[in-house]
């Protein structure tokens, strides 16, 4: 029936929609508990610190992840299996080194004395690179099932899946450009 | 079929309706297979209403009635209430005489418990809840939700949050004691009081699961209005309902995360001792570690979700008003456009006047100013569709009926509420009318009883589209009427109390030579409070005994309506439509046009008739 294909030629896909919307909500989140930092900053009694190091390492990792994810998703629309399917677990191994990356950091901040419970500069740090991780870990976990689902699934390009490593890929794109965001912010508020 | 060109399909699918195969494959429907799917998890958005709406109406009972409870203690504070020691167990206290009154810890609990209760139970789930999935798919012309799995958890996650704030009312500390703002630091330290304990980590678990629900709900809702709405129903031809419903959804994604950081700092600050919050505090003697904290970010945070709640809870009972009181005057909305471009203006403005719930906690006055001026401008959006409501009724042939009658009171209720959030809005004259009665007046008027009527309005006007039966009408009238006249017995004195600079939330007033006098106000207020509690117990029953008992509807279209919802057969089964989903050749007004009373929204344009 022809009828149908003007309904399907839809705006945008309601999912990825709802994705979108979903992230929205995130970022406002994340706007809240940088805004509530700068409040907080200008009212005084500060403490002044170095952010870790492992922190910029983990930003480089978190950017070729989501590089080689894309690079992935491109590969399994045109029909490349093998390569799609050793980028794809790269980009999950690197996510997962990400966390990993974050983690080393916060031991580095323990290390210099700055610990959760401090002054809430520190604290803030911990809060918001913490949020940021368990976004991070509920891609991983979504990464690391399409990872399953590559290998074990058979070597067919269908719709559904394209369209939901779309929903993934654009996931990811938006933690790794929201940790961006959150580390120069902290770089620019010190 | 594979020949026709694109004209000829166009000009079948405005006949004809739209067909999306939706009824092509009849096996295994995953709606209706068995009572668990059809009636408990249930993925029909309109089952999901009614679910959202009698758990809003458990809720409003347990709420309203928790109100009696501390009225009472108000109003006749030398009563003897052992008799309430059967409901309330230890929170009735008895003196050396035998005589019961009502524990100072569970009086502010109830106060507490109420607020949280009214404004996210029930007139955030309960309203937009039930009508924002009622009538989206219905009102745009979708066979459901964008996600019905979505739209599922959305009502589960609110049940969840529900049961957990229903299990805080039974710990052996007391649900949380703090407000419903829960304001740091007595929402920071569990040893601050007997609530701020386990009563307030269910508190705290009860809300996040709620923003859950309201973020699921949310992005579902934005989903279908923006996607699914059927051919020909561009954003300019949507009812107003539709609008409100979808702006609310927005401003719900927006605002909601900023709360849930805002707990999350509290939840850190309670249990694993960061001072967000917290700073140089003494409790019991002792010395606190805190150091360095601000309870007024907490404000901050808080009321950035706050300020935009009340519109939340307001803009669908406007949406739902602009409805009725259009197809019971049976007249077009005045001024769709302008009361659209309110709608948006309302919301774009309640993000940047958070803070004049904060005047009195040490913002700086410069900035108050900002606030002020914003606060007051939300003043003419308002005005706008208030004036376009009375011109909407001007000149009407207006039915009387329940929710005509409703839609009308809340007119006057939000006149009569919003006039007084002028005062509050000026920073100056909030100096002293801060925590008075004179804001409980104001917001109980302007959001409380006004949301309420919307939503009477819009149960009384979509009940025969949700079980097919009408409700009793005259008993729809003596529940309005006693409610209008009860509800401002209720408020109206509470204005001079707030004048005279009686403060909210005290247990009682003996102490205090000033308010001593308000004594007979009190008990009037507390007589008035209970007449109106038992009407809106007479509404229950309407309801219930309607639902199985009530008049039955025998066309497909009882109020003479143009929007797509009566298009649907009386008792609409899965999927909405039977056959095509309906195309919109016109707006939702188009009433007395032509000499002809109203023009469904299905019907196409006449050989040369114009467009609204």
């Amino acid at each position: 029936m022809s009828q149908n294909n003007t309904l399907l030629k839809q705006r945008i896909n309601p999912q990825m929609f709802g994705l979108y919307l979903g992230l929205a909500s995130v970022l406002m989140m994340f706007a809240a508990l940088t805004s509530a930092y700068m409040v907080r900053q200008a009212a005084g009694n500060w403490l002044e610190f170095r952010l870790p190091v492992q922190f910029f390492y983990s930003t480089a990792v978190i950017i070729i992840s989501s590089v080689i994810l894309h690079m992935a998703v491109r590969n399994y629309s045109q029909g490349k299996f093998g390569i799609y399917r050793i980028l794809l677990l790269l980009s999950a191994a690197l996510g997962l080194g990400f966390v990993i990356l974050q983690y080393a950091g916060w031991l580095e901040m323990e290390l210099i004395g700055v610990y959760l419970t401090g002054n809430p500069s520190g604290s803030f740090v911990y809060i918001i690179s913490g949020l940021h991780a368990i976004h991070v870990l509920g891609g991983l976990t979504a990464l690391f099932i399409s990872v399953l689902v590559a290998f074990m699934a058979s070597s067919k390009v269908t719709i559904k899946r394209k369209h939901r490593l779309k929903l993934l890929l654009h996931y990811w794109h938006f933690v790794g450009a929201l940790w961006i965001y959150l580390l120069l912010f902290l770089i620019l508020q010190n | 079929m594979a020949t026709l060109t694109k004209i000829d399909e166009e000009k079948l699918i405005q006949e004809q309706g739209y067909n999306d195969h939706f009824h092509d494959h009849h096996h295994g429907d995953k709606y209706k297979s068995n009572f668990i799917t059809t009636y408990i998890f249930s993925m029909d958005h309109k089952i999901i209403a009614k679910q959202f709406l009698i758990t809003g109406m458990f809720w409003a009972i347990i709420g309203a009635g928790m109100s009696i409870i501390f009225r009472l203690q108000l109003g006749f504070p030398e009563e003897d209430y052992s008799w309430l020691r059967y409901l309330l167990g230890k929170w009735i206290v008895l003196d050396e005489a035998g005589v019961g009154s009502l524990s100072q810890e569970f009086y502010y609990a109830l106060v507490t418990m109420h607020g949280t209760i009214l404004v996210f139970f029930v007139l955030t789930a309960g309203l937009s809840g039930t009508f924002s999935n009622l009538l989206i798919p219905l009102q745009v012309g979708a066979r459901d939700m964008a996600s019905p799995l979505l739209n599922m958890m959305s009502y589960w996650f609110f049940f969840m949050a529900g049961l957990v704030m229903f299990i805080s009312l039974f710990v052996s500390t007391g649900p949380f004691s703090g407000g419903w703002t829960a304001y740091p630091p007595l929402s920071a330290l569990p040893q601050a009081s007997s609530g701020s304990g386990a009563g307030m980590t269910l508190w705290l678990v009860s809300l996040v699961l709620f923003v859950v629900s309201v973020l699921l709900g949310g992005i579902n809702y934005v989903t279908t209005v923006l996607n699914l709405r059927t051919k020909g129903m561009s954003m300019w031809r949507m009812p107003l309902t539709i609008w409100a419903f979808l702006i609310t959804a927005i401003i719900g994604i927006l605002s909601f995360p900023v709360l849930v950081s805002g707990f999350l700092l509290l939840i850190l600050d309670r249990s694993l001792g960061t001072s967000f919050y917290l700073s140089e505090i003494f409790i019991g003697g002792q010395a606190l570690d805190h150091v360095g904290g601000s309870p007024v970010l907490y404000q901050h945070l808080f009321w950035f979700l706050g300020h935009p709640e009340v519109y939340i809870i307001i803009l669908p009972a406007m949406g739902i008003v602009s409805e009725v009181l259009s197809v019971h005057a049976r007249k077009p909305i005045f001024g769709y456009k302008a009361m659209v471009l309110s709608i948006l203006a309302i919301a774009f403005l309640s993000f940047i006047v958070w803070a004049h719930h904060m005047f009195m906690s040490g913002v700086n006055p410069f900035i108050s100013n900002f606030f002020v001026l914003f606060t007051l401008i939300i003043a003419v959006p308002s005005a706008v569709k208030v004036f376009n409501w009375i011109a909407t009724l001007y000149g009407g042939n207006i039915r009387f009926n329940s929710p005509m009658l409703f839609a009308i009171g809340f007119v006057s209720m939000f006149i009569s509420g919003g006039l007084t959030g002028i005062f509050l809005g000026n920073s100056t004259i909030d100096i002293q009318m801060h925590d008075t009665y004179f804001v409980v007046a104001h917001f109980h008027i302007v959001m409380g009883i006004a949301a309420f009527f919307g939503m009477f309005a819009g149960i009384y006007h979509w009940f025969p589209k949700m079980y097919s039966r009408f409700m009793n009408d005259t008993l729809g009238k003596i529940h309005f009427w006693g409610t209008l006249i009860g509800a401002y017995a209720i408020f109206w004195p509470m204005h001079y109390l707030g004048i005279a600079g009686v403060p909210r939330r005290y247990y009682s007033f003996d102490t205090f030579d000033t308010f001593r006098h308000f004594g007979t106000m009190n008990q009037f207020i507390t007589v008035a409070a209970i007449v109106v509690f038992a009407l809106q117990l007479l509404f229950v029953v309407n309801f219930f005994y309607s639902i199985w008992k009530g008049k039955k509807v025998t066309t497909q279209n009882p109020w003479g309506a143009t929007t797509l919802e009566w298009t649907t057969p009386i008792t609409p089964g899965h999927g909405n439509w039977p056959g095509n989903i309906p195309a919109v050749q016109r707006w939702a007004y188009d009433y007395g046009k032509d000499g002809r009373e109203f023009i469904s929204q299905i019907e196409p344009l006449a050989e040369g008739e114009k467009e609204h």
